[in-house]
């Protein structure tokens, strides 16, 4: 409790699970029930600004630990380049978190690619698609029971009455060869 | 009549030019005065004027873009999974792919990475080099930027000329590291290996002749009027909307915030060196221009103050737990046998935990995110691609401009694929 910015934290009325410093960085942990209201009141609060949304990642931890996945938030406070980092855990039956879309628009295409990596829906969030994915992609790539080298099953041509527009056009040759004149040139 | 209403319907849903993928984006009325409809264009995942693999599907109200989806993960490779797999030297060849335009950032982003969790630091000397190689990378980066934007605006000899000076800088690199692109030169505790003896000289060489095709590039660029005019206030995003889409590099700075990693949070030894940090004030096109020529001198004043004050010393750590030791050690002894042979079997093994640091990449903030449990591999590595970021508030800021806008636009944010896919 010597840093000074974490005692402000802590003065906030902010249910945490803990607080810690890491390897020089200021570490939360929430709970999933108390996770909104801390990223507003981190968002909104004057005296934190915290403006900037760094990214947002998962960790799946399969059986090691109790609640499967762990979502990592890093956000910054942009005037005093203050750093910090939130961890929320989820269980595997229900990966559901809400989402932060309404605090930081950066945050869509981040929450995006959890969802499409790891498969934790996030409530609320306007437009939540596959990104690096195709849409027929089945499973999550990056949870730890996808195999690394995990087959897919071969998707059907999506419209197939759209027919390829450059064979449809049925332009002339831009050049008409003439085989035999040219033989009998040479 | 309800068969003509259905039928404009139909026409209606119909996924216009879109090939058929799955979008959110439809044609629709627009009820005006002319009665007209607008227009679903798809541009990419390939098309000559966007160098990148993205699919833009733009909506267009005659020339003006009223909606529009971005789409990306057309060159997804899987960096992450993949990362898993291999242990913490191995992951290097792959980072060299993530911004191909400067592999240099992405080594020694993942080496720092690496380094703060087992909580070492390296040598003076390897931290100038790796500055040294940064900001070299940094100059062929904004120059392929520059250049390549330049010529999809019809400044054609302004690309030769830009290219003409990444290809001085790019012998540079190939003659420490050995390659021009896939580099691979950095090592978790330090590096592959030193600067070669007349390194010095060439650099300074080869800076007079980069200096001259910039400034050639510069009187050619900055005051021109077509350029001025496809530039100017086009792309435009506010400093709040840059902060809340959590842009970064040129890009965030072309609004006027002074976020620049090497300055916030110094790594490698980079308070050593005075630089200035450019920052615009209009957040178009053409501020993230001037910013990135300025970016271009600035780093060559590091690059010159580095070679100046380069310190003696070893150049990797002398810890056998991270790096493989010397090859007279290797054959000599029996420790050092057995270190060399764990390090290449089973990796360097940093404690158990997570860390992220960052560094300035090319394009802004490059990040990892490592988790290690203890073994050789790492348990999740996570990359913060600027790239993938920027693209996400890239429909923000083509929104309201015109088709061809979106060109200068897209050149300026200067997505990466390798780095955006991952």
């Amino acid at each position: 409790m010597t840093d000074p910015f974490l005692s402000l934290l802590l003065s906030k009325n902010l249910v945490l699970l803990s607080a810690f410093i890491d390897n020089g960085d200021l570490v939360l942990r929430v709970d999933r029930k108390n996770f909104k209201n801390l990223m507003r009141t981190l968002r909104i609060d004057p005296e934190l600004d915290f403006s900037y949304f760094v990214y947002v990642t998962a960790v799946d931890w399969l059986d090691a630990r109790q609640n499967r996945f762990e979502l990592v938030y890093e956000l910054m406070n942009v005037s005093a380049f203050r750093r910090l980092r939130i961890f929320v855990e989820l269980p595997e039956d229900q990966p559901e978190i809400e989402s932060c879309v309404d605090l930081w628009l950066g945050a869509n295409f981040m929450e995006r690619e959890v969802w499409d990596m790891f498969g934790i829906k996030f409530i609320g969030h306007p437009d939540l698609r596959r990104i690096l994915m195709y849409p027929e992609f089945v499973g999550h790539p990056l949870r730890k029971d996808y195999p690394v080298q995990g087959k897919q099953p071969r998707i059907k041509l999506r419209y197939p009455e759209v027919r390829n527009t450059a064979v449809d056009m049925k332009r002339p040759p831009l050049v008409k060869i003439n085989r035999q004149s040219r033989n009998r040139e040479s | 009549m309800i068969d003509s209403l259905n039928q404009k319907q139909k026409l209606l849903d119909f996924d216009y030019g879109a090939g058929g993928i799955e979008t959110t984006m439809r044609s629709r009325a627009l009820n005006d005065d002319l009665h007209t409809e607008t227009m679903v264009v798809s541009i990419g995942p390939s098309h000559p004027a966007t160098h990148g693999t993205v699919r833009i599907v733009a909506e267009l109200s005659g020339e003006k873009i009223i909606d529009a989806d971005i789409e990306v993960g057309y060159l997804h490779r899987g960096f992450e999974k993949m990362c898993e797999t291999v242990n913490y030297n191995q992951v290097m060849p792959y980072t060299d792919r993530l911004n191909y335009v400067s592999p240099l950032i992405n080594n020694f982003g993942w080496c720092l990475t690496i380094e703060k969790l087992f909580g070492v630091e390296v040598p003076k000397r390897c931290q100038y080099i790796r500055v040294i190689m940064s900001e070299i990378s940094r100059i062929t980066d904004h120059l392929t930027c520059l250049g390549a934007s330049a010529m999809e605006l019809g400044a054609m000899t302004v690309m030769l000329y830009m290219m003409e000076a990444r290809e001085y800088l790019w012998e540079l690199i190939e003659e420490v590291t050995g390659a021009r692109l896939t580099v691979s030169y950095g090592r978790v505790g330090g590096l592959n290996g030193d600067l070669t003896p007349d390194f010095a000289e060439k650099t300074r060489e080869a800076f007079k002749k980069v200096r001259r095709l910039v400034a050639d590039s510069d009187k050619l660029l900055s005051r021109n009027r077509i350029f001025m005019d496809r530039m100017c206030d086009v792309g435009k995003i506010s400093r709040e909307k840059a902060i809340a889409y959590s842009l970064s590099g040129p890009v965030l700075r072309s609004t006027g915030v002074a976020y620049d990693v090497r300055k916030a949070y110094p790594y490698s030894s980079y308070q050593d060196f005075e630089f200035i940090v450019p920052v615009g004030s209009k957040g178009d096109n053409y501020d993230r221009f001037l910013v990135r020529m300025i970016e271009i001198e600035e780093s060559i004043k590091i690059v010159e103050q580095a070679l100046t004050n380069l310190p003696d010393g070893p150049i990797s750590l002398s810890d056998p737990r991270i790096v493989i030791e010397d090859k007279r050690e290797v054959y000599g002894s029996i420790d050092g046998m057995i270190n060399h042979f764990e390090l290449v079997i089973r990796g360097p093994e940093p404690p158990i935990g997570s860390t992220y640091f960052q560094v300035e990449g090319g394009n802004g903030e490059l990040g990892f995110y490592v988790v290690s449990d203890g073994s050789g591999k790492p348990y999740r590595a996570f990359v913060r691609a600027p790239a993938f970021i920027h693209m996400g508030a890239f429909r923000e800021m083509i929104l309201g401009h015109s088709l061809s806008d979106i060109i200068p636009t897209f050149g300026m944010i200067n997505m990466i694929g390798g780095e955006c896919d991952r």
